[in-house]
């Protein structure tokens, strides 16, 4: 919009018809050239977005001509996100989707890395789907087949029962350390929703959230997209193991003031994404500490608590403020079962919220999201079964742990070490040995290889905004165990030619 | 640069505090009511009996029978192939047997009249979902939407709250039964202007709600025409349209496009949902369905914050593509709505009360604007405060849709059993005739 309004002015008259029209074509040339050197040489994008940059362009240098009336046009915040997606994050998805590997049907496809899903623990699952579904999802405990229980308006914000189920399930994922309030949750359509709402609730639009790097790359678009929310990262470092250091945050948080933005509030995950490492006790005193001084909100997304493996303890900050006097009012978890659950399409999440404002607010807004009804039936159902979910917590655990032991001990064979972690579905790896050069650039280029060569999707740092190029997440969850050799196989052959070239 | 307020607390957001979310209105005043002290044929018949809620119960039998005979939809058949896959799509293109059956039953709905093309269809955790993620895509913020009134309450927070939009009515009366004229689009976009509001649509809900009516052919000509002239938008609600009572009275907008040869269709947006029709609402399935690639494209990544569960995507693909069904429902579901309709205006007629003439929904649109004190918003509420305590029952006021003229009330008559109708109609008549007394 800013860029019309000056050209308004010189085709009025100021600046004549010739101005007019060569300024726009000259503002189209040089962004078009600009795109093209700046493209990344792996957006092969899907069709119907290929044409979007450029016929945007061709439709904002129609409309700056006076009386010309261009296709409807559609709003500035739907622009961007219409554009071809140039995150490696999202490119690597698709190319792994549109050639998935298959152990016999399609060996040479795309083995997809990068997506954190769990698919350890389905045949637990599955068997419980087909012990305790075979009634109709009408029919309720024991009473009569009838539609209108599910059917008709719920409340917004998720049932009852779901959020006791829900409550239950947690503190058994948290080791039983900590309780839940059911009166205390908002349940959303997935934990996608639930950071969106929670940022419209705590930020206005140019306000910002403090964010230590690596971060889970979704963030960008669960934060930024509609709310007009910033996020200001807060760079971590190898040395650290990647762990936030409060020095770190004030230094951030003093130059974002000076700039003149507002911060609302500090957005982490614990368990870490995409690093896997767990927040101290102590440490999460000091960010509580930190967020009272500057009257901050504290976003703890806590959706990895159940993908725990090692012998390191989770602490939630559910628990420290359970056992400390801290301000409460700033408090907010998110969570959900996508991960810790293995049902990231029937959509459940939740913000977890200690202040009473908030969450009015939130139940308001989750209108927008809710979860659907015959789902919220089956996942009380097995929620509830408690001998189920003990055996599927402990059971996911080892089987993580095993996964996670193989692959670690594969890529260290090929001489890539991973990042001290004990959560999370994905182990961060360094491969900053591989890289061409010791920059952005060369991981991206060893990502590419490793793309489309290789045909392995793993995740770059530089998708997750960390600041020490090389490092790139890998998750294991979606692999069987007889796929690890193979991937071996395949980074070994790129790591070979890297040292050949060397 | 800005002065820094200390605040005592840690603040919220201006979308968290503000009001645009309605909910202090006398539409969601009386479901208050309504939750103390609800009405039960047998355990509490003094209770307030509900009717501002746009429910369809009337059908509930069919559905219970098919998902009883057919259980494969709720389960993943013996061994459970596609489980896996099911818990793990969280693929926001939807899954494709489900929109297909969508498309197919939008097809039916309108008698095969329009041809829906499955790829155009954006799956939303309901209807308010979609209204929603549409005015992010259409409109920036500041900007302004058309809607005809009266309008559904829920527009002013579906919207507005998040998306910063502006709602300007196009004001519609009596003595054309509320139609659109030319001449209340022409008024409302100056109107618009004037305020230095950038005009990106129109919305329209087809039928219309709270009046239980068509748009007729001619008017939707009308508005598209103008959308094209001024060069934006239009969007057509059309939750209600498998609740027609006939089915040759309902035309969709998509019918008009594909007689004009799609030219200029890539300003229109349909929104559907099986709340109203298939009564379902609390399944929170959506739809939006766009002429506009561009739309499709960004409202699918958008729809992320809003998926509908995998589970109940698989469940209703099965139900929408049972032909049997799905044919046996949609005339049957009108047959009985029809019958309601009939049973209400005549007991409404018998109290000495008008309603609009209807032909679609699940409320009536009632005139009661000579039982005011005097033609104003304030005695319209006195009076909706009566009925409410009084005659115990919850109706929606006009002026909560941004009616013009004060005196009308919606109606809902499909949430509730052929007995508690009956009920209502009956204290309906009591009170007519004492206030006939005074």
């Amino acid at each position: 919009m800013r860029l019309i309004v000056p050209l308004q002015g010189v085709v009025q008259g100021r600046g004549g018809l010739i101005l007019g029209s060569l300024i726009p074509c000259a503002l189209f040339y040089f962004l078009q050239l600009y795109l093209k050197r700046n493209r990344s040489p792996n957006s092969q994008s899907s069709p119907p977005s290929r044409s979007t940059s450029s016929s945007t362009l061709a439709e904002m240098t129609r409309t700056l001509s006076r009386g010309s009336i261009g296709p409807a046009r559609i709003s500035s915040r739907a622009i961007s996100i219409a554009k071809p997606n140039d995150s490696p994050y999202y490119i690597g998805l698709d190319k792994a989707s549109e050639d998935p590997y298959d152990r016999i049907g399609n060996p040479h496809g795309v083995i997809q890395l990068g997506l954190s899903e769990n698919r350890l623990c389905f045949d637990l699952i599955k068997k419980w789907m087909l012990d305790n579904l075979s009634d109709s999802i009408m029919r309720k405990e024991g009473g009569d087949l009838s539609i209108s229980g599910i059917a008709t308006y719920q409340p917004i914000d998720g049932t009852m029962e779901l959020k006791l189920a829900m409550a239950g399930f947690m503190s058994r994922v948290m080791g039983g350390a900590v309780s839940f309030e059911p009166s205390q949750m908002v349940l959303t359509a997935g934990a996608t929703p639930a950071i969106e709402t929670l940022c419209f609730c705590l930020a206005d639009h140019g306000n910002a959230f403090l964010v230590p790097t690596p971060y889970y790359p979704g963030f960008d678009r669960d934060v930024k997209w509609r709310t007009g929310v910033e996020l200001i990262p807060v760079h971590c470092r190898s040395t650290d193991n990647f762990i936030l250091s409060i020095t770190a945050l004030d230094q951030a948080f003093n130059q974002t003031r000076k700039r003149g933005t507002k911060i609302r509030g500090i957005l982490l995950s614990n368990p870490a994404n995409p690093v896997g490492n767990l927040l101290s006790r102590e440490m999460l005193h000091g960010l509580l500490d930190f967020a009272q001084e500057k009257n901050l909100h504290i976003i703890s997304d806590e959706i990895f608590a159940g993908s725990m493996y090692g012998n390191e303890k989770f602490v939630s900050m559910a628990e420290v403020l359970d056992s400390e006097n801290f301000d409460k009012d700033r408090v907010h978890i998110i969570y959900g079962l996508s991960k810790d659950l293995s049902l990231p399409g029937f959509r459940v999440g939740m913000i977890y919220s200690f202040n009473e404002n908030v969450l009015a607010a939130a139940r308001k807004l989750t209108r927008f999201s809710s979860i659907s009804a015959p789902t919220q039936r089956i996942l009380v159902s097995m929620l509830s079964d408690t001998r189920f979910t003990e055996e599927y917590i402990e059971t996911n655990k080892k089987r993580i742990q095993n996964m996670r032991d193989l692959f670690v001990a594969g890529l260290k064979v090929l001489g890539i070490r991973c990042g001290e972690s004990s959560a999370g579905l994905y182990c961060w790896a360094d491969m900053s040995k591989l890289i061409p050069s010791y920059s952005e650039k060369g991981e991206l280029e060893l990502w590419d290889k490793l793309l489309n060569v290789a045909k392995i999707n793993i995740t770059p740092g530089s998708a997750c905004h960390c600041i020490e190029p090389g490092w790139f997440r890998c998750c294991f969850t979606t692999l069987a165990q007889e796929d690890i050799p193979v991937v071996m196989e395949r980074i070994r052959k790129v790591a070979d030619t890297h040292a050949s070239c060397s | 640069m800005a002065i820094e307020i200390e605040q005592p607390s840690v603040g919220l957001s201006k979308v968290a505090v503000s009001e645009t979310h309605g909910e202090d209105s006398p539409y969601f005043a009386g479901w208050k009511a309504y939750d103390e002290n609800p009405y039960h044929e047998s355990s509490n018949q003094s209770g307030v009996i509900q009717m501002g809620l746009a429910e369809n119960q009337v059908s509930f039998d069919l559905l219970e029978k098919y998902l009883e005979e057919h259980s494969e939809g709720s389960s993943w058949g013996k061994g459970a192939p596609g489980f896996r896959e099911n818990a793990l799509f969280q693929d926001y293109h939807g899954l494709k047997s489900f929109r297909q059956a969508m498309a197919n039953f939008m097809e039916q709905i309108r008698g095969g009249r329009a041809k829906f093309d499955p790829d155009r269809i954006v799956l939303t955790a309901g209807a308010t979902a979609a209204n929603e993620l549409l005015t992010f895509i259409l409109a920036d913020p500041g900007d302004a939407l058309l809607v005809p009134t009266p309008y559904y309450p829920g527009f002013d927070r579906d919207l507005r709250w998040r998306t910063g939009v502006k709602i300007v009515p196009i004001h519609c009366d009596s003595s054309n039964n509320f139609q659109v004229t030319p001449q209340a689009l022409e008024a409302a976009y100056q109107c618009a202007e004037s305020m230095n509001f950038k005009v990106r649509g129109v919305l329209i809900t087809n039928p219309s709600n709270p009046l239980g009516a068509t748009i007729q052919r001619s008017v939707l000509e009308e508005i598209l025409d103008f959308a094209t002239r001024k060069n934006i938008h239009l969007v057509s609600d059309e939750i209600y349209c498998g609740s027609t009572f006939s089915s040759s009275e309902f035309i969709s907008v998509a019918e008009i496009l594909q007689t004009r040869d799609y030219k200029n269709s890539e300003r229109v947006h349909i929104v559907y949902s099986l709340s109203k029709d298939l009564g379902l609402p609390g399944f929170r399935v959506g739809t939006i369905y766009s002429y506009n690639d561009k739309v499709v494209t960004t409202a699918r990544r958008m729809s992320s914050f809003t998926l509908i569960s995998s589970q109940t995507q698989h469940l209703l693909a099965c139900m929408l593509s049972n032909k049997e069904f799905t044919e046996k429902y949609i005339k049957t579901n009108r047959e009985r709505l029809s019958k309601r309709y009939d049973m209400i205006i005549k007991g409404l007629k018998n109290a000495g009360i008008e309603c609009l003439k209807g032909n679609a929904g699940l409320f009536c649109w009632m005139n009661l604007s000579p039982l005011l004190e005097e033609p104003t918003r304030e005695a319209e509420l006195t009076l909706w405060k009566i009925i409410l305590n009084e005659v115990r029952l919850n109706i929606s006021p006009g002026s909560s849709c941004h009616c013009s003229e004060p005196g009308w009330f919606r109606v809902c008559f499909a949430n509730m059993s052929e007995q508690t109708l009956e009920v209502a109609l009956e204290r309906i008549h009591k009170f007519m005739e004492q206030r006939k007394r005074k």
